[in-house]
C-alpha cells in the first residue's frame, strides 16, 4: 500500500471532535473493534462507530441472516449485542489505548424509554465521544425504524434524547421514506447535532428452490455498492437543506467513493459492507483519498465538502 | 493475509474441484484441521462476500493448503477458473477446528457429501499419531463420492449412498449401529445440517462425545458482522455464537438445532 502524501491536510473538525481523516467504519461492520486490531492500527481511522447497543443483551434473529445480492448484500442481524452494561464495562475501555480516536456509540432500542436508559448509562462512561441514534434498523419487529419513518415520532425521540445525552448527538436516518429532507429537517429542528445517512434499504431475496425468502427473517437491509447512488442523492439533498453536518454512508469501497460523498455534502463518511470482503478497506480508502487529493491539488480534504453542489 | 499463488487446480468429479495454493500464513506456526479459508472470488466488487472453504490438506513443509469444493453457485464456479501461477486473495486459516484428545485410541469420522474435505487432514493427523481411524461417509450417489482413497489410507472406510450405487443403501447414520460404534472414543462430523442433527441424536444414544463442524452463511469470516451465528448451549445458557470465530467446530453436546 502507498503511504499517504503528507501534503494533504486530511483533518476534519466534526462537532466537538477532531477526526484525523474523514473515514470511519460504519456501525455493525466493525463489531467493537477487537477483531480489526489483527489487521491494522485503529489509530489510522478518523473515528470508530461501534455495533448497535441496546439496553438488554439481544440474541438477534435466526439464521440465515445474510444473503449476497447483485453488488450488495442483505442482512437481518437483528441487533445482536451484549447490552449496554457489558459494552461499557468490557468493550469501550479497550479504546483507551487510542487517545486520539473518537468513539461513536450506535444506540438502538424498541421504545423511547429503552433509548433513554441506554443513553443515561452511556453518560456514565468516559469512553463515549458521541452517540449515533439508530432510528433506522429495519431488522427488529417493533421500534427502531418505526421512529425513523415518521417525522413527528423521530423529532419526539431526538428531542428526548438530546435532553439526556452529555455528548454530541448524531441521528442516523433510514432511506426507507418518501421524503428524506422532511425527516432531516424534523430531527435538526428537534436538536440533532448531526445526521448520518443512510442505513440499509429494506429488501428481500427468494430462494427459488425452496420457494421461500432466503433470510429466516424474510426481509433484510440492503447494503453495499448497490445502494451508493441512492445514498449520494440523499446526502446531496439533505446537506443542501440542513445547517448541521452530515455523515455519508452507503456502498463506499474506494477513495473515489468518499470524494463523491464529500462533494455531495458529507463532512465525513462511514464504510460498512466493504470491510467484509476487504478487512483493510478503511486504511486503503484513506490512502486512496489522500492520493487523489494530492494528484488533484486539493490541499485540504474539507475543501471537497459540498463541491458538487455549486 | 492477502494474495497468494495458486499451485494447482484439478477436477475430482463433474463439479468438485481440488485447489492447492500457498498458505496466506505460516503453517508451521500452527493450524487445526477443521479451520477454513476465506476466498475473495474476484478483485472487483462484483461479489460482495468471500466464500468459506475448509482446509482439506496441509503441506507444512512447503506451506501449501488444499481445499476441495463443489462448484455450485456463481462464486465457486468462478473459482474453478484459477490455475497454477494465478494470484488469489485468501484469509486464513480462520476459526477453531477439531480438537484432539490425548488418550483417545479409536475415533470415528463422519462426513456427508461436500462436508468430507475437512476430515481428510484430521484423519491424516490421527493416523500419524497412531490413533485408529474409522470413517463413515455418506453421498447422494457413487458419482459424487470423493476423497475415499485419502480416508482409506488412514484407516477403515465405510460408505453409504442414498441411491445404493456404492456401499450401503441409505443415509450415513444407518452405518452407525451399536456394534459399529463399539470401542469408539470420540467422533468428528461435518456435513449438511440435517445430517449433523441426525448424527448428534444417534451418537448421544451411543453415549459417545464428539464434535460437529457447522455450516452457516458467512459475511466477514473474521467476527465483525455477527451474521454467521449458531445457538450454542454453554454454562447453562444458550447464546448465539459466531461460527467464524468460535467455530465452525463445536462440541456436539453444545449445539442446539431447531426442532
Ligand atoms: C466453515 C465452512 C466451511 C465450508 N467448507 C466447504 C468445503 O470445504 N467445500 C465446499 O464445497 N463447501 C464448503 N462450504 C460451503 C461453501 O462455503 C458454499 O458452498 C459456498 O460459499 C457457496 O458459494 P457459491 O458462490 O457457490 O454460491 P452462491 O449461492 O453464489 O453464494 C451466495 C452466498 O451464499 C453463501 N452460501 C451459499 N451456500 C452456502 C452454504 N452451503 N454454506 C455457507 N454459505 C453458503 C456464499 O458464501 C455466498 O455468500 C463451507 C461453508 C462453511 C461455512
Ligand atoms: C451486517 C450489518 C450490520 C449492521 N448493523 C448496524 C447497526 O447495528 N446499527 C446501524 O446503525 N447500522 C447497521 N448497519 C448499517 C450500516 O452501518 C450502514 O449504514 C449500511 O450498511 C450502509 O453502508 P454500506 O453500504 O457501506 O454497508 C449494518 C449493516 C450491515 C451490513
Ligand atoms: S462471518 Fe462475520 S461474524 Fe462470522
Amino acid at each position: 500500500m502507498n503511504k499517504s502524501p503528507n501534503s494533504v491536510d486530511m483533518q476534519v473538525k466534526f462537532l466537538s471532535l477532531t477526526l484525523k481523516n474523514p473515514v470511519m467504519p460504519a456501525s455493525g461492520c466493525f463489531s467493537f473493534g477487537q477483531e480489526m486490531e489483527n489487521f491494522y492500527d485503529l489509530d489510522l481511522l478518523g473515528a470508530v462507530v461501534v455495533k448497535a447497543t441496546t439496553l438488554e443483551e439481544r440474541s438477534g434473529n435466526k439464521t440465515p441472516r445474510l444473503a449476497e445480492t447483485p453488488a450488495g448484500m442483505l442482512n437481518s442481524i437483528g441487533l445482536q449485542n451484549p447490552g449496554v452494561i457489558q459494552v461499557i464495562q468490557e468493550e469501550l475501555p479497550r479504546f483507551r489505548k487510542y487517545p486520539n480516536l473518537p468513539v461513536i456509540v450506535n444506540v438502538a432500542g424498541t421504545a423511547v424509554e429503552d433509548y433513554v436508559e441506554v443513553v443515561e448509562n452511556l453518560n456514565k462512561s468516559p469512553d463515549v465521544s458521541a452517540i449515533e441514534l439508530n432510528i433506522s434498523c429495519p431488522n427488529v419487529k417493533c421500534g427502531g425504524i418505526q421512529f425513523g419513518t415518521d417525522p413527528t415520532m423521530a423529532a419526539g425521540m431526538v428531542h428526548t434524547i438530546k435532553s439526556v445525552t452529555k455528548v454530541p448527538l448524531i441521528v442516523k436516518l433510514s432511506p426507507n421514506v418518501t421524503d428524506i429532507v422532511e425527516m432531516a429537517l424534523a430531527v435538526e429542528e428537534a436538536g440533532a447535532d448531526a445526521i448520518s445517512l443512510i442505513n440499509t434499504l429494506i429488501g428481500m431475496h427468494i430462494d427459488i428452490e425452496k420457494r421461500r425468502p432466503l433470510l429466516a427473517n424474510g426481509i433484510g437491509g440492503l447494503s453495499g455498492p448497490a445502494i451508493k447512488p441512492v445514498a449520494v442523492r440523499m446526502v446531496y439533498e439533505v446537506s443542501s437543506q440542513v445547517q448541521i453536518p452530515v455523515l455519508g454512508i452507503g456502498g463506499i469501497r474506494t477513495g473515489q467513493d468518499v470524494i463523491e460523498f464529500m462533494m455531495a455534502g458529507a463532512s465525513a463518511v462511514q464504510v460498512g459492507t466493504a470491510n467484509f470482503i476487504d478487512p483493510m478497506a478503511c486504511p486503503r480508502i484513506i490512502d486512496e483519498l489522500a492520493q487523489w487529493c494530492d494528484q488533484h491539488g486539493v490541499k485540504k480534504v474539507t475543501d471537497l465538502i459540498g463541491a458538487a453542489r455549486g | 493475509m492477502g494474495y497468494v499463488s495458486v499451485i494447482a487446480q484439478e477436477a475430482l468429479t463433474a463439479d468438485v474441484y481440488s485447489l492447492t495454493f500457498e498458505s496466506p500464513t505460516d503453517l508451521s506456526q500452527g493450524f487445526e484441521p477443521g479451520q477454513f479459508l476465506h476466498f475473495r472470488v474476484t478483485d472487483s466488487f462484483d461479489f460482495t462476500l468471500r466464500r468459506p472453504l475448509s482446509l482439506c490438506a496441509a503441506d507444512v513443509q512447503n506451506n501449501q493448503i488444499t481445499v476441495v469444493y463443489r462448484a455450485q453457485g456463481e462464486g465457486t464456479k468462478r473459482l474453478t477458473r484459477l490455475k497454477a501461477g494465478d494470484r488469489v486473495d485468501v484469509l486464513g486459516p480462520l476459526g477453531h477446528g477439531f480438537l484432539t484428545h490425548q488418550g483417545d485410541k479409536k475415533v470415528l469420522l463422519i462426513g456427508g457429501g461436500i462436508g468430507v474435505p475437512p476430515l481428510v487432514e484430521l484423519a491424516r493427523q490421527f493416523h500419524e499419531s497412531q490413533v485408529r481411524v474409522v470413517s463413515a461417509l455418506g453421498f447422494a450417489t457413487q458419482a459424487q463420492a470423493i476423497l475415499l482413497d485419502e480416508l482409506s489410507d488412514c484407516g477403515s472406510l465405510f460408505v453409504a449412498t442414498q441411491d445404493g450405487s456404492l456401499g450401503q443403501h441409505g443415509f450415513v447414520t444407518q452405518l452407525l449401529t451399536e456394534d459399529f460404534c463399539a470401542g469408539i472414543d470420540r467422533y468428528y462430523a461435518c456435513g449438511p445440517t440435517s445430517m449433523l442433527k441426525a448424527v448428534q441424536q444417534v451418537m448421544r444414544d451411543r453415549n459417545i462425545a464428539g464434535y460437529l463442524s457447522l455450516e452457516e452463511r458467512m459475511g466477514c469470516g473474521i467476527g465483525i458482522c455477527v451474521g454467521c451465528v449458531h445457538p450454542i448451549a454453554r454454562d447453562g445458557k444458550v447464546v448465539n455464537r459466531k461460527t467464524c470465530k468460535e467455530g465452525p467446530v463445536f462440541l456436539a453436546e453444545e449445539v442446539i438445532f431447531d426442532e
